[in-house]
């Protein structure tokens, strides 16, 4: 015997299962970044941001975090986007596309994927043992730019490439060089996805704790140099997490974190919005 | 495009020299990681190495079975429970929300994308794990633990990608359903839904991706012990913490076989890719 | 183009300005370059490691423009950075073996091997047998060795801690401690999981134990530091420093800190057993 369900029923469980799940969602969401925040923004003085911690993470601050996470990023920052956008304008503009380019671009995607613990025992094998650089910014700067060099050639890629072949037809005709049509024409229009490439490798850096703790250690010290061994916010909130050593300063950290993240968020939006409304 | 002229030289040739360092580098990671991995998997016996149920290094056994069932349940479990929930996500903006409130849902789960692991894991060892133990037994550090914090990790990805899968469709198909005297619900269950599969696809195994490479969310809630697990209650291991928690002390034959767990991680990502391309191309 | 002409000419005085910052700040930086006379890097053994610190910040405070960084790792980590010259300084909670004894030693304090147990837990002492069988897995619920039932959470070190090495010759002796148990890699993150789960057992320094959880008798010894001075509580081991060659310079002048009156003191204040002090 067929069971006629009326398809109005039908429609209204759907739709009732659907916002529940939307629900949850948003409620996940805020339970996650309520309970950090909550916990963790009372917590958080200028004395806190200013000092050091002490005594393993329970008394003191975490300027030193801060300054670690700051210096790590931009080391890696700074290596990983001229060799990654140079990489992408050279692969879209001097050369065909063959069998090599959709190898390296297939390569590139697979590096991406790779999980940043592989990158980790490498960086701490090479530049930590081999290279003799040590528990430094260095080392976990330069691991950092390798784990984001493949995320950045390829967004940065994939915005030269959607630029429309008829800007670069116009400024041609117009008597432009290549190097003229690449600055003037395709680097504006391509910015907002290289800014995306940048902005996720800035975030994947800042998030980043297992390959750090190999390569840039984890002391509690100010690093003086880029020689010196340094902890970044994630790395802090991990030991001082996991090994129960404050839970208030534990949120603290989780809250400034997430507030950063939060920060870097809003600035990328705001970024591509204002060029992509420009060019409107 | 003929450049003779010397000023275009420079910049062709100082992009060459940039592109060719970047790639020498990441080829540099592959080759080292190769380099490392596959004597010992050649010494150890690839099938020894892949189905071997003994993993321990100071006794020179390198199976990393019990590692990869533990990925592949983890992985599993976070597909099972946030792959049907994403997709309710997915339609609900795309199709059921009005404006301002897919304005608002939108970047709410793009800052769910933003939390570091580390949060993500904490909190499941404070909330989740205790909740486990008590209701559901065991030591509460356990699969069900590790695949509930993944399955809300990979939700904005699947999400956002399903989402434009189907907000890419053309509008013709849902005015055809109606026209046809289909109900909304019909529409998408029958016309939309298969019609973004391709994207959907791409999405969750994106997701998958994800949930494959994640170390420090999971270590946290896992209980990383080396053995097969008895159920979802039991804890275990994956490939990535178990690099995670060996290799800061790992040396000779030991390092290397962390390298050939990376080669299995890398073979691994690189298949999803492969398989996400594919089912994006028959689009 | 003009709108493009005026937006990459702002990219451009932009990245020149990013770059100049840049170049000010690496030459801030790198001035401090290499690891310089005035620093030590002491890594390894997470057991020593907050003692370490505590050393670190006393002798810091006494001579300023001086830098101790000191990191974990665990004992063999520590071991193997001292030996490729990674770290100036390694710590250790185990005894050096084999091709180890190479290395530069000092025991600057023992500590003593806590078994620990949730405060819930309504037990108060163990032998050394039934910690062994519990470990290797021959127990499994609580009610077979008189206590409430439920199923043993069974906590160890990682493999390359000094601390599960000791435990695992003391306590384990030809048994091995089993797959199943679970792995944490640090002795803070053990207690912290003792201290939530109620069927837990673990094993941390005596020195780091407080009142979030509770250790055990050892065949009726109560774990405490005078018990393993007089030696009836023996489920101790030696907290060393290492170096790859005889230290000299300020590596000689720490470690000299540290076997000092004063640096003794400390140590023994922290709740250690140091050979250079006792009150």
């Amino acid at each position: 015997m067929h069971i006629r369900v009326n398809p109005k029923t039908t429609q209204t469980i759907a739709k009732v299962v659907i916002w529940a799940a939307a629900l949850l969602v948003l409620l996940l969401l805020f339970t996650i970044m309520i309970y950090f925040l909550s916990k963790g923004i009372p917590h958080i003085t200028w004395q806190f941001l200013t000092q050091i911690p002490s005594d393993m993470g329970k008394s003191g601050g975490i300027s030193s975090a801060i300054v670690g996470t700051l210096a790590v990023t931009l080391v890696a920052i700074v290596v990983a986007t001229p060799l990654g956008v140079g990489t992408a304008f050279y692969l879209t503009e001097y050369t065909r596309e063959s069998g090599v380019t959709k190898v390296i671009r297939f390569s590139a995607e697979s590096l991406a994927g790779i999980p940043s613990i592989v990158y980790g025992l490498f960086g701490f094998i090479f530049f930590v043992t081999y290279l003799k650089l040590g528990w430094s910014i260095l080392s976990g700067g330069l691991t950092l730019a390798v784990m984001i060099l493949p995320t950045i050639i390829r967004t940065s890629e994939e915005a030269i490439r959607t630029v429309p072949p008829m800007y670069r037809e116009v400024s041609f005709s117009l008597g432009g060089t290549k190097w003229q049509t690449m600055t003037k024409v395709l680097i504006p229009s391509a910015l907002p996805g290289i800014a995306t490439g940048i902005i996720l490798g800035i975030g994947r850096s800042v998030a980043e704790t297992a390959a750090i703790i190999l390569t840039a250690g984890s002391a509690l010290q100010m690093p003086t140099s880029l020689f010196s061994p340094a902890r970044t916010l994630a790395v802090h909130f991990y030991i001082l997490a996991s090994e129960g050593i404050s839970l208030d300063n534990a949120f603290a950290t989780a809250a400034i974190l997430i507030i950063l993240i939060l920060l870097i968020n809003i600035g990328a939006n705001l970024l591509v919005n204002r060029f992509v409304a420009k060019r409107r | 495009m003929k450049l003779k002229n010397f000023g275009e030289r420079i910049p062709q040739g100082l992009f060459f020299i940039i592109a060719l360092s970047a790639l020498t580098v990441l080829a540099l990671i592959t080759i080292f990681i190769f380099v490392q991995g596959v004597p010992l998997i050649a010494k150890v016996g690839f099938f020894h190495f892949i189905f071997g149920m003994k993993w321990a290094p100071s006794q020179g056994y390198y199976g990393i079975f019990p590692m990869i069932v533990g990925t592949i349940s983890v992985t599993l479990g976070a597909i099972i429970l946030g792959v049907p929930v994403a997709l309710c996500c997915a339609i609900f903006l795309a199709e059921f929300a009005p404006r301002q409130l897919s304005d608002v849902v939108r970047p709410a789960i793009q800052l769910l994308a933003g939390i570091p692991s580390v949060v993500y894991g904490f909190w499941g060892l404070i909330f989740i794990v205790p909740l486990i133990r008590e209701y559901l037994g065991g030591p509460g550090l356990s699969i069900l633990a590790g695949s509930i914090i993944l399955a809300i990790m990979i939700l904005p990805t699947v999400i956002s990608i399903s989402e434009v899968s189907l907000l890419a469709l053309s509008p013709l198909l849902k005015e055809g359903a109606f026209a046809l005297g289909a109900t909304h619900w019909q529409t998408i269950r029958s016309v939309l839904v298969p019609a973004a599969k391709s994207g959907i696809v791409a999405s969750i195994i994106l997701g998958i991706g994800r949930a494959v490479g994640e170390t420090m969310a999971v270590i946290m809630v896992l209980g990383n012990a080396v053995a097969l697990p008895n159920s979802i209650l039991s804890p275990v291991r994956t490939l990535t913490t178990n690099i995670g928690i060996e290799m800061g002390y790992a040396s000779g034959e030991h390092q290397q076989a962390l390298f050939a767990t990376g080669i299995v991680l890398l073979v691994i990502i690189m298949i999803l890719n492969s398989v996400a391309q594919y089912s994006i191309r028959r689009k | 183009m003009k709108k493009s002409d005026a937006k990459s000419r702002l990219f451009f005085r932009f990245s020149s300005i990013f770059y100049l910052f840049l170049s000010l700040f690496s030459i801030t930086f790198l001035t401090g370059c290499g690891r310089n006379a005035n620093t030590v890097v002491v890594a390894g053994s997470t057991s020593v490691q907050p003692f370490a610190e505590v050393l670190a910040q006393e002798y810091m405070t006494l001579h300023p423009g001086v830098s101790i960084d000191v990191q974990g790792g665990g004992s063999a980590a520590g071991i193997m950075a001292t030996q490729s010259g990674t770290t100036d300084i390694g710590m250790s909670s185990r005894n050096l073996q084999g091709s180890e004894t190479s290395l530069w030693s000092i025991e600057i304090a023992r500590d003593g091997i806590a078994i620990i147990v949730n405060p819930k837990n309504p037990l108060t002492g163990l032998t050394l047998q039934q910690v062994a069988d519990i470990y290797d897995g021959k127990t499994t619920n609580w009610d077979q060795i008189g206590g409430k039932k439920g199923e043993i959470d069974v906590f160890t070190r990682e493999d390359g801690s000094g601390t599960r090495s000791s435990f695992e010759s003391l306590v384990m002796g030809t048994s091995q401690i089993m797959a199943r148990a679970m792995v944490e890699n640090s002795n803070g993150a053990i207690r912290q999981l003792v201290s939530d789960d109620p069927g837990a057992i673990g094993y941390i320094s005596l020195g780091l134990v407080d009142d979030t959880v509770k250790a055990l008798d050892l065949g009726g010894i109560v774990p405490s530091r005078a018990n393993v001075v007089n030696g009836t509580y023996n489920l101790s081991r030696p907290f060393l420093f290492l170096t790859l060659k005889p230290p000299v310079g300020l590596v000689k002048d720490f470690i000299d800190f540290t076997m000092s009156a004063q640096g003794q003191q400390i140590l023994y204040a922290q709740g250690l057993i140091t050979p250079g002090y006792s009150p």
